[in-house]
């Protein structure tokens, strides 16, 4: 944290589709951004400085969206700036721009993440064979499905561990009116019976790819303490990084996500996430990524992920309930993901998360992203009080 | 040293990505198609041509399909200029050459970009009236004018050629835009290495002076502490699965082998990371993690990636857990 208090004054979502041929990139971004303002009781004209994030360019096709985007967004005459981090981007995004709050540069920041992803094909975008190296181009599944198998071995998990969090993040998005998948009659016989993709992925153990965008208006402490509507504290926010490729990585619990969350918990004072947070935010493109993921954030012992849920520890009415608006599982619009976990985790601690709010005990919530091959993490703790100093 | 390996490389999404454009920019490309310039009124009250859904300035709304529409043009007024005297064939708006020119149509406040047509540069001058030569066969893009042209001092202004009529036709949603990108690629002196090893048959890998871990196809630098991997090392062409996943979906990319296909990630025997391999010469549910494999090289061996197949089964037995456990 910098010396300065921040707070995400703001928030602005689209309802996420598969395809939103009715808009053009800049009004897909504008329509998260105008709700965030407004949100916020601001204009265009009240904003010192816009941050964007947004998927691999090859996605879209969109080289230098910061350039295209300036006076769309409101940026005329005023800094703004991109950031890149793969998957994690709407993550990173959001921290690089309440840094520019904490630092004391900026008081009202805009951030906004997006994808428009029917424009091309994300599978393509990952799979571009390169001279002079092996590609055996199976997609992020083929990525990740090994690790997956990984986790299985390592820690013993019931086969269908993944298949519990496809139903049950699908559950939560029949709450959550702006998630892209709404499957009323999703079963774990229903997950079964989809296709397996990649062994261990069936296809509903993966996300969709949609077209959304994600906004956010990060304010000065006295500008958050001057807000019309309930606000969320940051208390604290962390990124880390690490190479693809080493001897002896971990590759299942990587070493970069767990120093991010330690670091994370220090700044925010968390000593057991799994009782100090209301709920968790976090990023599931593959359903057994959540009892990795359980595990990698501290929130049980290694290896015990699993149990917790299979427990139902992380449904909606469980002790901590993890991804009640649906999840990444429900929504996928790659470059503004992250950002929508954040926001949610802020919507959350706003008591604005409508059907699919939860009981708040702590008044703390967490909002994580992670990107590349495992390799980039972001990583927010967001409350409904100030941090005590 | 040898000379690092280069190689072509074309970045280009098959087709080309889809726009879809919205409302005002819509309107804008169904009145190219029309033959008309359409412009937009913003709420600051300036003419906005090519329409934006915004203002430029204050990024307020326009309004989208309910925006305050207005037809300018056809002619304008060039702003400033720029000569092109040698045109790069297929990549620019004219085969000969011709001027850049920011163009301000009557009653807009906005310049937009289009290619004059002049017989040479001592024809252009800041301040010149032009108007468009629309095409004949117009689909709501921007080529949808051919050029613009010089108008004379009192000459008429030419109306667009009528287009066929399509019965039914909506308007444009979106357009269609290829991007490619060629690229020279050079492999760098670490990977160069390693490819000239497989066209022996070998596979090379490199240690740092200050380290005791082997990296196969290292790309130069110890991936923890950015040392260069100085230190050549050959490495068995066999190793240990440390786990793997079964690809049953087909068509990922042109590459792809038929499915379904085991992806494995392969420890080899004296080398300290994993990559993928393709695992064949068993079926798929045959594979395990442990199970030990070898190269399958190809008959003609190259300074490529072509030279290793696939890889397939030994018969030892499984390596041990213990073995590859912190390779996953």
């Amino acid at each position: 944290m910098g010396a300065n208090l921040a707070a995400v004054v703001g928030v602005g979502q689209t309802k996420h589709r598969s395809s939103r041929k009715d808009v053009s990139m800049a009004g897909l971004l504008r329509e998260a951004a105008m709700e965030a303002l407004a949100d916020a009781g601001m204009t265009w004209a009240d904003i010192d400085a816009v941050v964007i994030g947004k998927a691999p360019d090859m996605f879209e096709g969109v080289a230098m969206p910061e350039l295209y985007l300036a006076d769309a967004l409101g940026a005329v005459g005023k800094p703004m700036m991109r950031v890149h981090t793969a998957g994690s981007v709407g993550g990173s995004t959001a921290i690089v721009a309440t840094k520019l709050v904490t630092s004391g540069i900026h008081k009202r920041v805009l951030t906004v993440g997006f994808e428009k992803q029917s424009e091309s094909n994300a599978t393509w975008g990952l799979s571009v064979p390169m001279p002079f190296s092996a590609q055996l181009a199976a997609g992020a599944g083929g990525y990740f499905a090994p690790l997956i198998r990984g986790y299985i071995y390592r820690s013993g998990a019931p086969r269908n561990t993944g298949h519990v969090v496809a139903v049950k993040d699908r559950k939560a998005a029949l709450r959550n009116p702006k998630a892209h998948l709404h499957i009323p009659d999703i079963s774990l016989e229903m997950v079964e019976a989809s296709p397996m993709l990649w062994d261990p992925i069936r296809y509903l153990d993966t996300c969709p790819s949609s077209d959304g965008a994600m906004a956010l208006v990060i304010g000065a402490e006295d500008v958050a303490d001057a807000s019309a509507g309930p606000v969320a504290w940051v208390h604290g926010m962390a990124m880390r990084s690490e190479p693809t490729m080493f001897a002896r990585r971990d590759q299942v619990n990587p070493l970069a996500g767990r120093a991010c969350a330690k670091d994370l918990y220090t700044q925010a004072g968390i000593t057991n996430p799994r009782e100090d947070f209301d709920c968790a935010e976090v990023y599931v493109p593959f359903s057994w990524y959540e009892p990795m993921w359980l595990e990698n954030l501290g929130f049980c012992p290694e290896g015990d992920g699993w149990k917790l849920t299979q427990a139902g520890a992380t449904a909606p009415d469980g002790d901590i309930p993890w991804n009640p608006s649906g999840g990444v599982l429900s929504s996928n619009p790659i470059g503004a993901s992250g950002m929508v976990r954040f926001g949610e985790a802020a919507q959350q601690v706003r008591e604005r998360a409508g059907d699919y709010q939860v009981e708040l005990k702590t008044g703390r919530t967490l909002g994580h992203a992670y990107g590349g091959g495992s390799q980039f993490f972001s990583m927010w703790v967001v409350a409904n009080h100030k941090p005590s100093s | 040293m040898s000379e690092a390996f280069q190689s072509k490389h074309v970045l280009e999404y098959p087709g080309g990505y889809t726009r879809s454009v919205g409302p005002v920019i819509g309107r804008f490309l169904t009145g190219l198609r029309d033959g008309r310039l359409v412009a937009v009124r913003t709420p600051t009250g300036k003419v906005v041509v090519p329409p934006t859904e915004y203002d430029p300035v204050t990024s307020e709304s326009v309004g989208g399909a309910d925006a305050d529409f207005v037809e300018v043009g056809p002619a304008g007024t060039v702003t400033t200029w720029t000569w092109v005297h040698k045109v790069r064939p297929g990549k620019q708006p004219l085969d000969h050459p011709f001027a850049f020119a920011l163009i301000r149509p009557d009653g807009a406040d906005t310049a937009m970009l289009g290619a004059v047509a002049a017989s040479g540069p001592e024809a252009m001058q800041t301040g010149m009236r032009v108007v468009p030569h629309w095409n004949v066969n117009r689909n709501g893009t921007l080529r949808d004018i051919a050029a613009w042209v010089p108008l004379p001092e009192g000459a008429a202004i030419p109306e667009a050629p009528a287009r066929p009529l399509v019965e039914g036709e909506a308007p444009v949603t979106g357009v269609v835009q290829p991007i490619r990108l060629d690229y020279t690629v050079t492999a760098g002196a670490a990977l160069t290495r390693y490819l000239e090893g497989l066209a022996q048959g070998k596979i090379l890998g490199g240690r740092s002076p200050n380290s005791d871990e082997v990296y196969a196809a290292s790309r130069g630098t110890d991936p923890k502490t950015g040392d260069p991997t100085s230190i050549e090392v050959e490495v068995a062409d066999r190793g240990a699965i440390t786990t793997f996943c079964i690809v049953n979906i087909p068509g990922l990319s042109a590459l792809a082998p038929p499915v379904p296909f085991v992806s494995a990630h392969i420890l080899l025997d004296g080398a300290n990371n994993t990559f993928f391999g393709l695992i064949r010469g068993c079926e798929v549910d045959e594979v395990r993690m442990g199970m030990r494999v070898k190269a399958k090289w190809a008959d003609v061996l190259k300074p490529d990636h072509t030279s290793i197949l696939h890889w397939e089964p030994t018969g030892e037995p499984d390596a041990p857990y213990e073995s590859y456990k912190d390779y996953i």
